[in-house]
């Protein structure tokens, strides 16, 4: 056994077999690259802030690759230049050249202050708290993260969603997001950004888009079991629709108060169902935040302790 | 009243959640189980047989020799790696099947297991022991030591770190792991959504071989300083030391930051305080901040080592001196400095705000203007070089290439405007795995490759090495640049389960094609081990010198004897060795041919004490981790009493007699002689 092995390893023939290993993975990739539209994420924005997140990375790899191409071509051509065989010049004692390293101390140091100064420019401009400039009127849009589903609610029409979020094209987007559950992240990649969802405090994340369409929501920061399930749709539609689906959304009888939110919809339970509310309690979401931060306020609106428990042990 | 004596051990949900899951999971435990079982009675059982237990207990677990202490860490950690590894295949497999109605083969509570396991165990139980056992084999011989400065705390870091590992791997078959992640994010860890004693797990794992990380910095950062040989002044250094010297000073600085961070989470669990609760005043935010603090230091931790092993194996086979050593020495300097300014870009989404966002941002992307300046003096080495391909070598190619496209990627989520698409996404998961495993693993193995002769006094077979190193690569590539493009389409990390109108699907199967290659890489890994070890004659090494090295380590035998060095070393110049061999200095492969007579040799003395406390540790953790309070307490009392036993005893070194140092001498000239006609 062992001498065969050793055999088949002083074959030559291992490195065609490798060979022929790399063009059969070269071509799975390929396949698999083809296979795909690109239709998903950043890859095809849809909305302001995330057109200009796909433009900074299309500009941050066109500067790296400045210095990554040479310096990976650099390294191989050295390599098969200098290798023993080659016989080609050996200066066996040359180990420093100032002017050399002034060189490359420059060139990196170039591409940084081009990619600082873009940085401190985009992070103030993409910033995530930051209100977006338009004439029309932003929607507000309260996002709570609960295990394991999203919770949106629009005060000032006083409905609310779980696990579908509907948008006007053309207006801004204003979320104000929280959490009833672990820290979760919210996230919408092809309208732009994400940011954290923590409970006792508030986040914001400003959105807007141009295009009507369906787009993927979801939670980025691992919450347990039901993580997974945390998916939502975005529905970008006209101002008109979006006016007509208020108004639908505002005739359904479900009522959301204190005492469902923290008995039917803060208890665990994944992969949830789309649900709609027509009312919703004024103040709830200041409510659920300031309930984390005093002591006891939480336990004097539900007393929901039994049901975490009964559903933590299923 | 039974919960008094053996605490949460009563409650059987907790100790043996697999009886309570479903037939398929409790096969998967008890293939494991099976496994572990067959390997511990080949293990015991060829001990036994071959009656090595006292060779075990004298030559290994007591010793206090560091070139001893470096096989174990290697052994230990090639054990984690295969675990390790075992992890990345199952969640590949997972990821690969569980599209749209499928769900795959695990339930979430093991994938979340899982991953968990993968991330702690590559990190602490895997990177950290390998780059523990380059330092301990490396460096007293670089810079012409007789044993790092406080041999007895060495025996105890290690068999600490062994403790950690006993933990973590207990957790497998009693009770079970922590689900939060590698890092145990708040609130999601604490008791209100962790109540099992996984968490408790990962903390006294983590907190017992975060101990012995922590004394181990010290030992060497003592060692380096105070014990050179004369004449290496600092910047005569090898730069390996060099990078350790820097390493050791971000472990000092870096892991009190974790202790005390996972102390927090464990007063939580266990006295019901509130520092990270969501509830009554906790701060989420204020644990993330400081697992960070340790957590990006970290990432230098283990990366500044490797670069050192690629400085040294870059100068050997392209025989040449290191280009620009003192620029290469400050780039060092400047990334530890650095390396505790950036960790906020681990969370620009928690919302901290432009203005400090931006700041950590282009701090961040500071850092690579020195680690550029390191890979050009590496490429610049090569120049008019004449290099050698030995595996060492194939792998410090490897990591040009992949080292410098994660870096590029680091860089674009050093961008707060990017990172908010790519924070927690399988880009980010890419990005870290292109530069621990082309930067860290693929430093570790070269220095793993380049050392083994000095530590066993034969080399690895060439062949199989190179193998190794063409599946690992492709491998890689194939396994992680899908990731980068699910990134980029919107995949987060740590999914159990995905839509398949989302068109995840292909790209993972062809990662986990890649995972497969790179499973052939660890197969041949192996079977390079075994066919070495088997062919050891013929690959036998007798001059201490396989290479043509340039440093210290290289001066004396191969496996060295137990004092390293029969005469103390002298240099006068970096690469001192080297210009000795140049001279015709190296009759007897010494750096100088030594006529004076040889000295008696103060050595420590062997001791078991470093084994006994960790074990008591060991009672203590198990304890902890069961609220089995009073055993905690017997297990606090004889830790601390072995401690001040230890202490008080003075009976800790001896001197090795002239004549014994001369007969080893004699033979092993005599050995290099009889190769030399």
């Amino acid at each position: 056994m062992m001498k065969a092995i050793t055999s088949l390893m002083s074959r030559p023939s291992i490195k065609g077999m490798l060979r022929n290993l790399g063009v059969v993975v070269l071509v799975l990739l390929s396949l698999a690259l083809s296979g795909c539209n690109y239709s998903e994420g950043i890859l095809a924005p849809k909305g302001q802030i995330a057109f200009a997140e796909h433009r900074l990375i299309l500009f941050s790899i066109g500067l790296m690759l400045i210095v990554v191409i040479p310096t990976i071509f650099m390294a191989l051509w050295f390599g098969w230049r200098y290798r023993e065989k080659n016989n080609a010049h050996y200066a066996p004692e040359w180990k420093h050249s100032t002017l050399l390293e002034v060189v490359w101390w420059s060139i990196p140091c170039i591409i940084i202050l081009i990619l600082g100064t873009v940085t401190w420019k985009t992070t103030h401009s993409l910033d995530p708290f930051k209100p977006l400039d338009s004439k029309e009127k932003p929607v507000v849009v309260e996002v709570i993260s609960l295990d394991w589903k999203w919770l949106f609610i629009y005060p000032e029409y006083k409905i609310a969603t779980v696990n579908y979020l509907r948008i006007p094209t053309g207006r801004p987007i204003n979320f104000k997001i929280t959490a009833a559950a672990p820290m979760n992240s919210f996230v919408i990649p092809q309208l732009g950004g994400q940011i954290y969802a923590m409970t006792g405090m508030t986040t914001q994340l400003h959105l807007i888009t141009d295009i009507p369409g369906s787009y993927r929501g979801f939670g980025a920061n691992y919450t347990g079991i039901g993580f997974a399930g945390m998916q939502f749709v975005v529905d970008a539609t006209s101002p008109e629709d979006f006016a007509n689906w208020i108004k639908t959304t505002q005739k359904i009888p479900d009522k959301l108060n204190a005492d469902v939110f923290w008995n039917r919809l803060v208890p665990q339970s994944t992969n949830d169902p789309v649900r709609y509310f027509g009312r919703v309690t004024p103040g709830l979401f200041d409510d659920i935040i300031m309930s984390y931060m005093m002591p006891g306020m939480r336990d004097n609106v539900a007393p929901n302790e039994n049901t975490i428990m009964n559903q933590s042990n299923h | 009243m039974l919960e008094t004596f053996i605490g949460k051990l009563s409650n059987p949900h907790e100790v043996f959640p697999y009886l309570y899951e479903p037939l398929s999971q409790q096969l998967i435990i008890l293939s494991m189980f099976v496994f572990i079982v067959i390997g511990g009675i080949v293990v015991v059982g060829g001990l036994t047989y071959f009656k090595k237990w006292g060779y075990l207990w004298h030559e290994w677990i007591i010793s206090v020799d560091h070139k001893r202490i470096a096989v174990m860490y290697f052994v230990v950690a090639f054990v984690m790696l295969f675990r390790g590894f075992v992890d990345a295949a199952m969640m590949r497999t997972q990821q690969a099947l569980a599209s749209g109605d499928s769900t795959g083969y695990l339930i979430p509570q093991h994938f979340d297991q899982i991953f968990t396991a993968h991330g702690v165990i590559m990190i602490f139980f895997v990177a950290m022991p390998l780059m523990f056992a380059l330092f301990n084999i490396a460096v007293p011989l670089q810079i012409g030591a007789r044993d790092v400065a406080f041999p007895f705390l060495n025996s105890l870091s290690f068999w600490l770190f062994v403790t950690g590992v006993i933990l973590v791997n207990m957790s497998l078959l009693i009770g079970d792991f922590a689900h939060a992640g590698w890092l145990a994010y708040p609130p999601f860890s604490e008791l209100e959504y962790s109540p099992t004693v996984g968490t408790d797990y990962y903390i006294w794992g983590l907190q017992i071989s975060g101990l012995g990380s922590l004394l181990s910095g010290i030992n060497f950062f003592v060692t380096i300083i105070k014990m050179r040989c004369p004449g290496m002044t600092l910047m005569k250094m090898p730069i390996f030391t060099w990078t350790v010297l820097c390493s050791c000073v971000l472990i000092m600085a870096a892991f009190p930051v974790l202790t005390v961070d996972l102390a927090l989470l464990a007063l939580d669990r266990y006295m019901d305080m509130h520092f990270f609760t969501t509830g009554f005043g906790g701060d989420q935010m204020l644990y993330v901040n400081l697992i960070w603090m340790w957590g990006h230091p970290e990432v230098y931790i283990l990366v500044l080592p490797a670069f050192g092993v690629y400085s040294e194996i870059v100068a050997t086979f392209s025989k040449k001196p290191l280009f620009g050593y003192t620029t290469m020495v400050w780039a060092t300097v400047a990334i530890t400095i650095l390396s505790f300014l950036v960790w906020l870009h681990h969370f620009f989404t928690m919302g901290s705000g432009a203005d400090v966002n931006a700041f950590f941002g282009i701090m961040t992307m500071i850092i690579s203007i020195p680690t550029g300046v390191k890979l050009f003096n590496w490429i610049f080495t090569m120049y008019r070089g004449r290099i050698t391909f030995t595996s060492p070598m194939y792998w410090m190619m490897g990591f040009f290439v992949t080292f410098t496209i994660g870096g590029m990627t680091g860089v674009m989520l050093s961008v707060p405007g990017i990172d908010f698409q790519a924070h927690n996404s399988t880009f980010l998961i890419a990005h870290f795995h292109n530069v621990i495993i082309g930067g860290v693993v693929f430093g570790y193995f070269a220095g793993f490759t380049y050392w083994f002769p000095k530590m066993f006094g034969f080399t690895l077979n060439e062949r199989l090495g190179k193998c190794a190193f063409w599946c690992w690569i492709i491998g890689f590539f194939v396994a992680f640049m899908p990731l980068y493009i699910l990134g980029a389409m919107g995949m987060t990390r740590r999914l159990y389960h995905y839509d398949a109108s989302t068109g995840f699907q292909p790209y993972l199967i062809v990662a986990a094609i890649g995972a497969s290659i790179i499973a052939l890489g660890v197969f041949f890994q192996v079977l390079q081990l075994v066919v070495s070890i088997k062919n050891r004659e013929k690959y036998r090494d007798l001059t201490g010198d396989p290479w043509n090295g340039r440093t210290l380590e290289w001066a004396t035998s191969s496996p060295p004897a137990f004092y390293n060095f029969a005469h103390d070393p002298e240099v006068n110049c970096i690469d001192a060795f080297w210009y000795d061999k140049q001279k015709g200095l190296d009759v007897d492969n010494k750096p100088k041919i030594r006529t004076e007579p040889y000295q008696d040799i103060h050595m420590p003395r062997d001791t078991a004490m470093g084994f006994i406390i960790s074990i008591f540790v060991l009672i203590l953790g198990f304890a902890m981790v069961w609220h089995i309070w009073w055993l905690a307490i017997v297990g606090v009392v004889c830790t601390i009493g072995s401690l001040i036993i230890r202490a008080f005893n003075y009976d800790i070194d001896y001197y090795v007699k002239a004549s014994t140092v001369e007969a080893i001498e004699t033979q092993h000239l005599q050995e290099m002689a009889g190769v030399k006609r």
